[in-house]
């Protein structure tokens, strides 16, 4: 008996499909969960976890991964899946900089705020030789020194009222900051994160206790932040890693391939059995089981899904409820025909009876599926939520394909073709 | 007719065979891997082909701070190395400190490391979230089969049973474990959760029938309804666990990844639980609770009563 549906496009369609979004299990890469660093049960406010997110997810943006997810789980945690990424340490290292907080040096002219300048430190800690040569029209700021000196930060109100930024400083920034402010009182000391021009104050007068404060006209939401930044650098909120995972690409790889290889060789099984055993309605069977992996990757993309093993599970396993779906339709079938109905009656009382098990069953599976997902994005379970989010897809593209297109298959076959020998057809 | 009810207490007996000895193994203490206790894995291949004895590698981590380290070698010059937690700065400084020690040319092929109350908030959560799910299954079923006499009983026996079935993979679990080095990884979390999808999937189909036919034969003594009705499913029962588990999950533990096959084994086994237990446990405990039999459990003579 000829096979309608060639295994060899199936596995093609799946091949084309797992290469254009796998998780990181399969290709290798990094993931990081960060969590916010701060005692348990603090409250921590969503618009400042959404802050955080998002200058999170600018710095990963900045590594230049191609499918890379930075998402707030619950409400204290952020994941940042980098797939592909090749240097986990350089990836680790982006994410969780605190941001480079600088003095610089700014005579008699403060710059606006949010400016963004060049300035002679370097981010690997050591100072850049300044180029003696380079055209003048570029102003390189001098840093006097860097966040790394901050001790302690706070806000608090002065004298004339107002919001004011008190800090203090380690030992070494003491040191540093007494010899400057000493020689350069009434200038101004620029505050710059990242670059960018945070603050510029002026030196009223020498600071040589290691202990100052930044006066301003702040707000005390202003006041506020400006303390955070000197204490955070650029996040809202202290985040450290908690958690972090890297696959070398050629360990993914090796996995995959094989796994592939195998997967093919038990879908080849299982069409060929489908077809002997049931026969004709094994053979659409087949069909729509490969209309179901279409919609079902088509869906993937459509949503996106990333692949991860986790998600190979749970399409594996949704796989296994669309042929149990057939398969129990065409029990009830054979069971049908032995009663000697006729073939037409026989079709509409098998869809009708097993109905109920394939509707009942797997809106359970839903169900299992709708709190594995809550459970796994609340708090960042990735593996869960890959696995109940294809899984959930799965069941539902092969509902339909039970109750829809095997059966309309199933009947404009049988309006072109009149089996006489059921026995020999239908596989009773 | 195949009478599978009349030896309901023995299929329950093999069932306890099979779970007590894994129990008694994860009794003793189960690999937990650090997905779950926290801590961290590093992988590494040595591409001169020489890899660092253990002790250098204990050495090496003992001089950045950790302690609890343990090493193991691989035959093509890779090391596998756990230990504690470890946090931003030691893991950067790791690396480093194992190129410049043993050689520039390291290929790190993974790097796992879990903050230890990450870990126990999973086991915590996957928990409770597999708990949440079981009632709102049995609440589920027992909307579903309201039209019958005692729907809630179907409820409680399909989760009956999908316990019978997370205990047979955890025991399975153990018993790799203790044989072959099996690690109780967060791979194995998502097979226990692949068991417990199908697991209530297929008794909801055996049940099915049971409802169907319990509108047909109403004179019917319930036990023989029952076995009616699994006897009914039998053919569908073996032929979806063919496709589904034998096929598939047979290629992929015998030709898949090295990640995969231990995944594959215990979905292998999980998975023929899940059909095993609809129809030797799940549709039993039902038949037991409607004739109550626990009450003749301690009697002599029980037993014979119980199947009409």
């Amino acid at each position: 008996m000829d096979l309608p549906n060639n295994p060899g496009i199936h596995i093609a369609g799946i091949n084309r499909d797992i290469e254009t979004r796998l998780g990181l299990d399969l290709v290798g890469g990094v993931q990081a969960l960060l969590e916010a660093d701060l005692p348990e049960g603090t409250e921590i406010d969503a618009e400042t976890m959404r802050t955080a997110t998002r200058i999170v997810e600018n710095r990963v943006n900045g590594l230049g991964v191609t499918e890379a997810v930075v998402q707030q789980a619950g409400d204290r945690r952020i994941v940042v899946e980098l797939p592909g990424e090749t240097d986990p340490e350089k990836a680790l290292e982006t994410i969780k900089q605190t941001g480079l907080l600088e003095f610089v040096e700014m005579d008699y002219s403060p710059l606006p705020d949010g400016m963004i300048i060049k300035t002679d430190f370097a981010v690997d800690g050591e100072a850049e030789p300044i180029d003696e040569e380079s055209p003048v029209e570029e102003t390189i700021y001098h840093t006097v020194m860097t966040g790394a000196t901050i001790k302690n930060v706070g806000v608090t109100t002065g004298p004339a009222g107002g919001y004011e930024v008190a800090f203090e400083l380690t030992d070494e920034g003491t040191r540093l900051f007494s010899d400057y402010t000493s020689a350069n009182s009434g200038k101004f000391l620029g505050i710059v994160l990242d670059k960018e021009v945070v603050s510029a104050p002026r030196i009223d007068e020498p600071i040589t206790e290691g202990a100052g404060v930044i006066r301003g006209d702040f707000t005390i939401e202003a006041a506020n932040s400006l303390a955070i930044q000197l204490r955070y650098g650029s996040l809202p909120i202290p985040m450290v890693i908690v958690e972090s995972r890297t696959v070398g690409p050629t360990l993914g790889q090796d996995s995959l391939s094989q796994s592939l290889l195998a997967g093919m060789v038990g879908v080849t099984i299982m069409v060929l059995f489908m077809a002997l055993y049931y026969r004709i309605p094994g053979v659409i069977a087949d069909v729509s089981i490969l209309i179901y992996a279409l919609l079902a990757f088509a869906l993937f993309r459509f949503v996106p899904v990333t692949l991860t093993l986790p998600g190979i599970a749970g399409l594996m396993l949704s796989t296994g409820s669309a042929l149990d779906a057939n398969i129990l339709i065409f029990e009830r079938l054979k069971e049908e025909l032995r009663n000697g109905r006729r073939l037409s009656q026989a079709i509409d009382i098998a869809w009708q009876r097993a109905w109920p098990s394939i509707r009942d069953s797997n809106i359970a599976t839903l169900i299992t599926c709708a709190i594995l997902f809550w459970f796994g994005s609340s708090f960042g379970a990735t593996l869960v939520k890959g696995f109940s989010l294809t899984l959930a897809l799965g069941v539902a593209v092969s509902l339909f394909a039970a109750a829809v297109v095997t059966r309309t298959l199933l009947k404009i076959i049988l309006g072109y073709f009149k089996p006489v020998n059921l026995e020999r057809w239908f596989g009773i | 007719m195949l009478d599978i009810l009349g030896k309901r207490y023995i299929f329950f007996g093999l069932s306890l065979v099979l779970i007590i000895p894994g129990l008694i193994l994860a009794a003793f203490g189960l690999p937990l891997a650090i997905d779950f206790t926290g801590g961290s894995l590093l992988e590494v291949r040595f591409e001169s082909g020489i890899a660092p004895q253990p002790a250098e590698v204990i050495q090496l981590y003992g001089s950045l701070g950790v302690e609890d380290v343990q090493v193991q070698t691989t035959g093509d010059a890779t090391i596998f190395v756990r230990s504690s937690f470890l946090d931003d700065t030691t893991r950067s400084q790791l690396i480093s400190a194992m190129e410049g020690e043993f050689g520039e040319d390291i290929t790190v092929l993974r790097f796992d490391s879990v903050g230890p109350t990450i870990g126990q908030e999973v086991t915590a959560r996957a928990g409770m979230a597999i708990a949440v799910a079981a009632v709102a299954v049995v609440i589920y079923i027992t909307f579903a089969f309201r039209g019958i006499q005692n729907s809630f009983r179907y409820g409680i026996c399909a989760i009956i049973a999908m316990i019978h079935d997370v205990l047979i993979v955890l025991s399975l679990g153990a018993i790799g474990a203790y044989f072959f080095g099996w690690q109780i990884n967060a791979l194995f979390l998502t097979a226990l959760l692949t068991v417990i999808g199908f697991s209530v999937q297929d008794k909801i189909v055996v049940f099915d029938r049971i409802r169907e036919n319990s509108g047909i034969y109403r004179r019917l003594p319930f036990a023989n309804l029952v076995n009616h009705s699994i006897v009914q499913t039998l053919q569908r029962s073996i032929n979806t666990q063919l496709m589904t588990v034998e096929f598939m999950l047979l290629a992929l533990a015998l030709f898949g990844g090295v990640t995969l096959r231990e995944f594959a084994v215990i979905l292998l086994v999980g998975l023929f639980s899940g059909t095993y237990s609809s129809i030797f446990i799940a549709a039993p405990s039902l038949v037991i609770w409607e004739n109550q039999e626990w009450k003749t459990w301690f009697r002599r003579g029980r037993g014979k009563e119980a199947v009409a």
